[in-house]
């Protein structure tokens, strides 16, 4: 059973979910004024997907995901500013202003990055499992990817490996419901993602990948159950795929037409959003806590407010950070 | 210690016996290494002295093979992950290219990624279009990544021992036609060859020949059959296609003013079109004909052996090639 998180836990998820959904706000308008270049994924709508799993993580368990990363790199507790200034491509950002907005990373936080190949970096979430395993530490790595690279090729080969191998990997898909415009049902054979893990399980003497739930993405509490579940099984016995019932309240990327779905849609999903749920689920669990919900909020803006101070006066990358870390030397 | 004359098949599996017996992070993944022994049985019987937890087979899973190894290396291990041949490394091209060489760079440093990609290439056994290609040029077009092709089972010992010792990813290239070569190698288990070193194979005054793997075979025997024209070539064995070290290339130029490059690529964008440009660049001043190409046909390999033959090079392909110069 998961840990019962305290009061004070179930605060700081709230201000995670608030600190990405200001962070994220923040980042369109600055790529509006062309301070943010390249590609954009917001992570505004999954909010609770992100902060519940890793919240289920322990201190040495990796994390790892696709190139919609900022939640993750928030939650996993990497330095606000930091990460914004990695958005503005400056030196002082997480990855030196050469990654950008899609390849974050923390390799003291054990966050391996966003990766921008859908997939990508499936292979390399066995790969950290495996060497978790050879060197016999009891930890888990969470691999967090989007419902259209369970249809790429690096997805079954990392599954089916896992289970060959029993490696603790907890597959998290974010079921966003469409890879870019493509709705699950038009990409996916499965429209239950989470049925792809019958393909590899179970061999002879019950190893392979456990068919994990279906859980409600929108709900923190519910990810965070499930993922703890499934990282204690990951830990003990081997993988376990789960599936994360979510949706993005923006567009793929900025500048995204949304000609795929309707206005109606997405104002029935904006109405059960994970952030405005969860302040109701507190209000009514502890009295008198909105001020402290309040206060929250404010500081929330106040840390992208002091983000986007910090990210502008760092200074930029210079011709030494061009030509640097090609190898190592 | 002495020097043993072994084949090339033999100093690769002592080069990876010696580097897993002297550190335990080091382990071998991919299709056949275990039970099998290897396509090539350069790993027969290591599953028996190291278990399974070293010698790991894998699924047919080109994509996973590479960028979990990847994976492992960046999180503390030092896999040398197995292609069974470079043919199928198209199947991985995403993981080499974009993880394997770039984690590094695009994190800043903050990974590093000890891997060795061994893998055969290289056809003339009738194997067919799919299964004959020699494409080492095009996984060295990319920074962030070491492209090895050792041409003697000497090369072979020292430069994989360098490649698993090396913290930098590295795709190790063996010609499959070669294994059974024999060259005197050090038993020395410290034995080891720098990174990106050219070697000069032959001496020469007439032209220099500029080569690597199975290229090293051709222009040996060319060269013995020009010698008895009066014709001294030198040769060059790159040995490393990146990083590539044409120092000893243009030493040798300054002396013979003329240049072939002797490749299994094809024709176009290979490692001769390299040379010829850097040498034009830097050797202008030094030239006296143009640099010579000899490489492959631009065709696929067809399996009948003759015609197989034919669009390959051969000692015979450089001998013309070297005469139409001097
Ligand atoms: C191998 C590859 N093919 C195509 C793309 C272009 N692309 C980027 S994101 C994306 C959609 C992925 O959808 P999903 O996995 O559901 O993630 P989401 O964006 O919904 O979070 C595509 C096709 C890519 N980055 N990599
Ligand atoms: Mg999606």
């Amino acid at each position: 059973m998961a840990r019962q998180p305290n009061k004070e836990t179930l605060l700081d998820w709230y201000r995670q979910m608030v600190l990405i959904r200001r962070f994220e706000e923040r980042c369109a308008e600055l790529y509006q004024q062309g301070l943010i270049g390249g590609f954009l994924h917001l992570y505004i709508g999954p909010e609770a997907t992100g902060v519940g799993a890793v919240a289920a993580l322990r201190e040495q368990d990796h994390v790892i995901t696709a190139y919609r990363d900022h939640g993750i790199a928030l939650a996993r507790g990497l330095d606000v500013n930091r990460v914004m200034a990695e958005m503005l491509g400056k030196r002082t950002g997480v990855s030196g202003g050469k990654g950008g907005s899609m390849h974050l990373a923390d390799r003291d936080l054990h966050m391996w990055g966003g990766y921008g190949i859908v997939g990508g970096h499936l292979p390399l979430a066995a790969g950290i499992a495996l060497a978790a395993k050879y060197q016999g530490k009891d930890e888990v790595v969470v691999a967090l990817m989007g419902d259209g690279s369970t249809n790429i090729g690096y997805f079954h080969e990392s599954l089916n490996l896992s289970a060959v191998w029993d490696l603790p990997v907890v597959w998290l898909v974010e079921n966003n419901q469409y890879g870019m415009g493509t709705a699950v049902g038009r990409a996916s054979g499965a429209v239950e993602i989470v049925n792809k893990a019958n393909a590899y399980c179970c061999g002879a003497d019950g190893h392979g990948m456990l068919q994990g739930p279906r859980v409600d993405g929108m709900d923190v509490m519910a990810v965070y159950d499930a993922i703890s579940e499934a990282a204690e099984h990951a830990r003990k016995y081997g993988p376990v795929l789960v599936e994360s019932l979510t949706y993005r309240l923006e567009g793929h990327s900025m500048g995204d037409p949304q000609r795929y779905r309707t206005k109606e849609e997405v104002e029935s999903f904006q109405t059960k959003g994970p952030i405005g749920r969860f302040r109701a689920l507190l209000s009514d669990k502890y009295k008198g806590v909105e001020s402290a919900l309040d206060r929250i909020d404010e500081e929330a803006l106040k840390a992208v407010d002091d983000a986007v101070e910090f990210a502008k006066n760092s200074p930029d990358p210079t011709y030494d950070d061009l030509v640097s870390h090609v190898y190592v030397d | 210690m002495a020097d043993k004359v072994i084949t090339i098949r033999e100093a690769l599996s002592a080069a990876l016996r010696e580097e897993m017996q002297r550190d335990e992070r080091v382990f071998i993944m991919g299709e056949e290494v275990g039970v099998w022994g290897g396509t090539y049985a350069v790993t027969r019987g290591f599953i028996d002295e190291f278990g399974e937890k070293r010698v790991r087979d894998t699924p047919i899973s080109e994509m996973v093979i590479a960028g979990a190894a990847v994976g492992a290396a960046m999180a503390g291990l030092r896999p040398i992950a197995e292609i069974m041949t470079i043919n199928f490394a198209f199947l991985a091209l995403d993981a080499i290219v974009n993880h394997a060489a770039k984690v590094r760079y695009m994190f800043n440093g903050q990974f590093t990624v000890p891997l060795v990609i061994r893998t055969t290439t290289g056809g003339g056994k009738q194997l067919g279009a799919t299964h004959s290609h020699a494409p080492e040029v095009i996984f060295a077009h990319f920074p962030g990544l070491y492209v090895g092709v050792p041409g003697t089972a000497y090369d072979a010992k020292g430069m994989l021992k360098a490649s698993i010792r090396d913290d930098n990813p590295v795709l190790f290239v063996e010609h499959s036609t070669m294994l059974q070569r024999r060259a005197a190698v050090p038993e020395d288990p410290d034995f080891v060859l720098p990174i990106g070193k050219s070697d000069v194979k032959r001496r020469g005054k007439d032209v220099t020949i500029v080569t690597y793997g199975k290229g090293l075979e051709w222009s040996m025997t060319a060269a013995d059959t020009l010698s008895k024209d009066g014709i001294e070539a030198e040769i060059v064995d790159l040995r490393w296609l990146r990083p590539l070290d044409l120092e000893p290339v243009f030493e040798s130029f300054k002396k013979t003013n003329r240049c072939v490059v002797v490749e299994e690529s094809l024709p176009m964008f290979n490692i001769g079109a390299e040379v010829a440009a850097q040498i034009q660049q830097e050797m202008f001043d030094y030239m006296d004909a143009p640099v010579k190409r000899v490489s492959a046909m631009d065709i696929p390999l067809p399996y009948s052996r003759e015609i197989e033959l034919m669009a390959l090079p051969s000692a015979e392909k450089v001998v013309a090639a070297v005469k139409e110069l001097v």
